[in-house]
């Protein structure tokens, strides 16, 4: 997945004359509303509800139809996700090399379970399909950084790389 | 590529080697040339193939005497600069043996010809090494009939897991008259374990598309259409790079090579669906609906993409057709089996010694390409099975270790050759796990268009969770196989089809797994949780008391210096303790 520019939460309003300009790169052609949506995606972290009525009057096509595709495919995310996106490669060899463990240690360590955000809007656990680096499994990504050969342990000192990045900004 | 008067540096910089560090490396090797004002070239390259030795370089001295390093961090690049470019003598702690190593006598490289040896991101290279030669000839001395002859001739069969003959493919496509016909490249690679597209499109991007130019050429379409998944974003950014650079050669566009054919190529990206790996959702995903098969007939050969003649093809099969043009059927059809010609790419990863990328003639016996090419299992552990064909294969266990891989005989086995993903199980793999995880994604990816997909896989999957949860009953076990042939037999599509086909493989050969599972509630493997004992041994116990800390239930007790004992009603099984423990005094039954 494309990296996104905006990671914090809830946007105090929707940009709607963003989404008009994607829109209109496209044409305003309804068949585009694949990288449409993927665009929109990247400039806001997430596709807000509300935006896709405004999506449905642009391309003139029903809202349900916007609605179907975005939750027909797995990249698209109706909720705002947290500042880290840690994503859990649950292919086959990391699967086989002990993704699960991996996993167990994330929610052990920050009490979140696969989808789910922590609290304080820093980490999500996002469960992903085969990212191709089945040599060096299991694989955790993070902000487009690469963490191969994980342990739990090693997980648990990766997470805190981040703990402490973030405690130090707050200083 | 300039002269070989310098010595060259190669660093692997596809996905799995940038992962590993290849950057660092790459950076590192720059600072201590400009540092110390080497005459050395230094190169990126694509998959070299030794994925579990990421970060690898290549160094290929004046005369051309190459030598390979492996697992060369930034610290590691230093010192072979140190003691290989200034000092004169190889690195012996970090050289790799080409032969033992990648056992390249086994390997037999066309679809990965340029992966590893050209920068994917120079034309130049590119056409250094033979690129859009083969186009070049078709338009200007072949006519699309005998193009395709070619295609058949060589026996390629379609490289994506289906297997049909490609030259078949593109002359049905051809026979239907149209306006407008389109050629698709099915970059979805789905399958989860699988990366040998990825590994292609961003190795050797251009073979992409001058294949995808024969095909253009042969069924009569002047527009391309290339289907990526959005989880392969430097393959994609690789692609794009190298449409742009064919694009201001005046090789993509009109009048190409100063005939009257003119070929145009899009990116569409997916969005996350493997359902959309099947065709007929393919082509719904790019006319922007959701990814929901369609029934065929019309097959898209006569109606595809916006009702027209459509052709689509992998990105494996599409690689290797410039080298099959350009140097004839015959030599491709020298490899292979009567049936199954030519080579494959593989993705040897799980519990394998020598991970990586392979190609390998077809025909080639499977244990030769475990033992041999693969290296083994580490650990010493016994080799238990291998998965081929992702969640629509099966797994292969020790008895048939013998059978050669080719289309046929692989299916023989209840597998099927798939599109190459090859995974390897020793004795820690439970089969009833590996079940449930592939009936598990099937059931998320399902489109759930038909019934028996939808809701077959949802019951099957119920089943083997009980099973797994040691909570099913024994007829549940001939419920399973009776849901699987109906699923295989009434599903819409290929996903359909054989999500069924794992569990019907671990049925047929670890049906005594199932058994423990279920009649002794054991996982032999001791994988599944909850049929799990955690205990402590006291005689190894030190009473360092580190798995109290870490037990999330205070399950485990003791008084000082003395051995510490989990008490089983309050154990939720979750292994925190055999982590944290030094002493290996955690026992699982």
């Amino acid at each position: 997945m494309a990296g996104c520019a905006c990671k914090s939460p809830e946007p105090k309003t929707i940009p709607y004359d963003e989404i008009a300009k994607i829109i209109q790169k496209y044409k305003g052609d309804s068949s585009a509303i694949i990288p449409i949506l993927q665009d929109t995606q990247d400039l806001l972290g997430y596709i807000p509800k509300e935006s896709i009525s405004f999506m449905a009057k642009q391309l003139e096509v029903p809202p349900a139809k916007i609605y179907g595709i975005v939750t027909f495919y797995a990249q698209f995310r109706l909720n705002p996700i947290g500042k880290y996106n840690i994503m859990v490669c649950e292919g086959t060899a990391c699967h086989v090399n002990g993704a699960k463990q991996i996993g167990n240690a994330i929610t052990d360590d920050l009490g979140i379970g696969g989808g789910e955000t922590t609290e304080d809007g820093l980490f999500t656990f996002e469960k992903v399909a085969c990212v191709g680096c089945c040599s060096l499994s299991p694989v955790v990504v993070i902000e487009g950084e690469t963490y191969p050969g994980l342990t739990p342990d090693k997980i648990r000192k990766v997470l805190k790389q981040y703990k402490d990045k973030e405690a130090q900004k707050q200083n | 590529m300039q002269e070989q008067v310098k010595t060259v540096i190669k660093v692997g910089l596809s996905t799995c080697g940038i992962a590993a560090g290849g950057n660092r490396t790459f950076e590192a090797l720059k600072q201590e040339i400009d540092t110390h004002n080497l005459d050395v070239a230094l190169q990126r390259t694509g998959c070299i193939g030794m994925c579990y030795k990421e970060p690898i370089i290549e160094v290929i001295s004046p005369g051309g005497e190459s030598h390979y390093y492996g697992g060369v961090t930034p610290e590691a690049a230093v010192k072979i600069v140190d003691e290989h470019i200034r000092g004169g003598q190889l690195a012996e702690e970090f050289l790799l043996d080409a032969e033992k190593d990648n056992v390249t006598g086994k390997q037999v490289r066309i679809a990965l010809r340029n992966c590893g040896v050209i920068d994917p991101e120079s034309l130049a290279d590119y056409r250094e090494k033979g690129g859009y030669k083969a186009i070049e000839k078709a338009l200007t001395e072949m006519t699309p009939e005998q193009v395709i002859d070619e295609v058949l001739n060589s026996g390629l069969r379609g490289r994506g897991g289906a297997g049909f003959p490609t030259g078949l493919k593109w002359r049905f496509t051809r026979q239907y008259k149209s306006d407008q016909k389109y050629i698709v490249c099915n970059a979805d690679e789905g399958d989860p374990g699988a990366f040998m597209d990825r590994s292609i499109i961003e190795g050797d991007p251009h073979s992409v598309i001058e294949g995808m130019m024969l095909a253009g050429y042969a069924i009569g379409a002047s527009e391309g259409h290339v289907y990526a998944r959005a989880e392969y974003p430097l393959a994609i950014i690789r692609l794009e790079k190298a449409i742009m650079a064919a694009k201001e050669a005046g090789l993509l566009g009109e009048n190409i090579f100063g005939k009257d054919f003119k070929f145009s190529l899009k990116i569409k990206k997916g969005a996350g669906a493997f359902v959309c790996g099947e065709e007929t959702a393919l082509i719904a995903s790019l006319e922007g609906e959701r990814g929901m098969p369609r029934l065929k007939p019309p097959f898209p050969a006569e109606a595809g993409l916006w009702k027209k003649p459509t052709c689509i093809n992998n990105v494996e099969t599409l690689a290797n057709v410039p080298w099959i043009v350009y140097n004839g059927a015959s030599k491709y059809a020298a490899y292979g089996t009567e049936k199954s010609k030519g080579t494959k790419v593989f993705a040897l990863a799980g519990k394998i010694n020598r991970g990586g990328l392979i190609e390998v003639p077809i025909g080639i016996p499977l244990r030769d390409v475990i033992y041999e090419v693969g290296g083994g299992i580490p650990g010493g552990k016994r080799f238990k099975g291998v998965q081929m064909g992702g969640p629509s294969g099966g797994c292969i266990p020790e008895s048939l270790l013998d059978t050669t891989v080719d289309y046929e005989s692989i299916t023989r086995t209840g597998a099927i050759m798939g599109s190459g993903g090859m995974i390897v199980m020793d004795e820690t793999t439970c089969m009833v796990d590996m079940a449930r995880f592939f009936l598990n994604f099937a059931q998320n990816e399902s489109c759930g268009k038909c019934i028996h997909c939808r809701l077959g896989t949802k019951r099957m999957l119920e089943i083997l969770e009980r099973i797994t949860e040691g909570k099913a009953k024994p007829e549940e076990l001939d419920l399973l196989e009776e849901l699987a042939y109906n699923v295989r037999e009434g599903a819409l599509c290929g996903l359909g089809n054989t999500a069924p086909n794992p569990v019907l493989t671990t049925l047929k050969y670890f049906r005594e797994e199932y058994e423990a599972h279920i009649y002794n509630r054991k996982c032999p493997a001791k994988v599944c949780r909850e049929l799990l004992t955690y205990t402590i041994d006291p005689e190894l116990c030190n009473a360092c008391r580190r798995c109290v800390k870490r037990c999330s239930v205070e399950a485990i007790s003791g008084e000082k210096k003395q051995p510490q004992v989990i008490d089983q009603s309050k154990c939720i099984k979750c292994g925190n303790c055999l982590d944290a423990c030094r002493f290996d005094a955690v026992l699982v039954e």
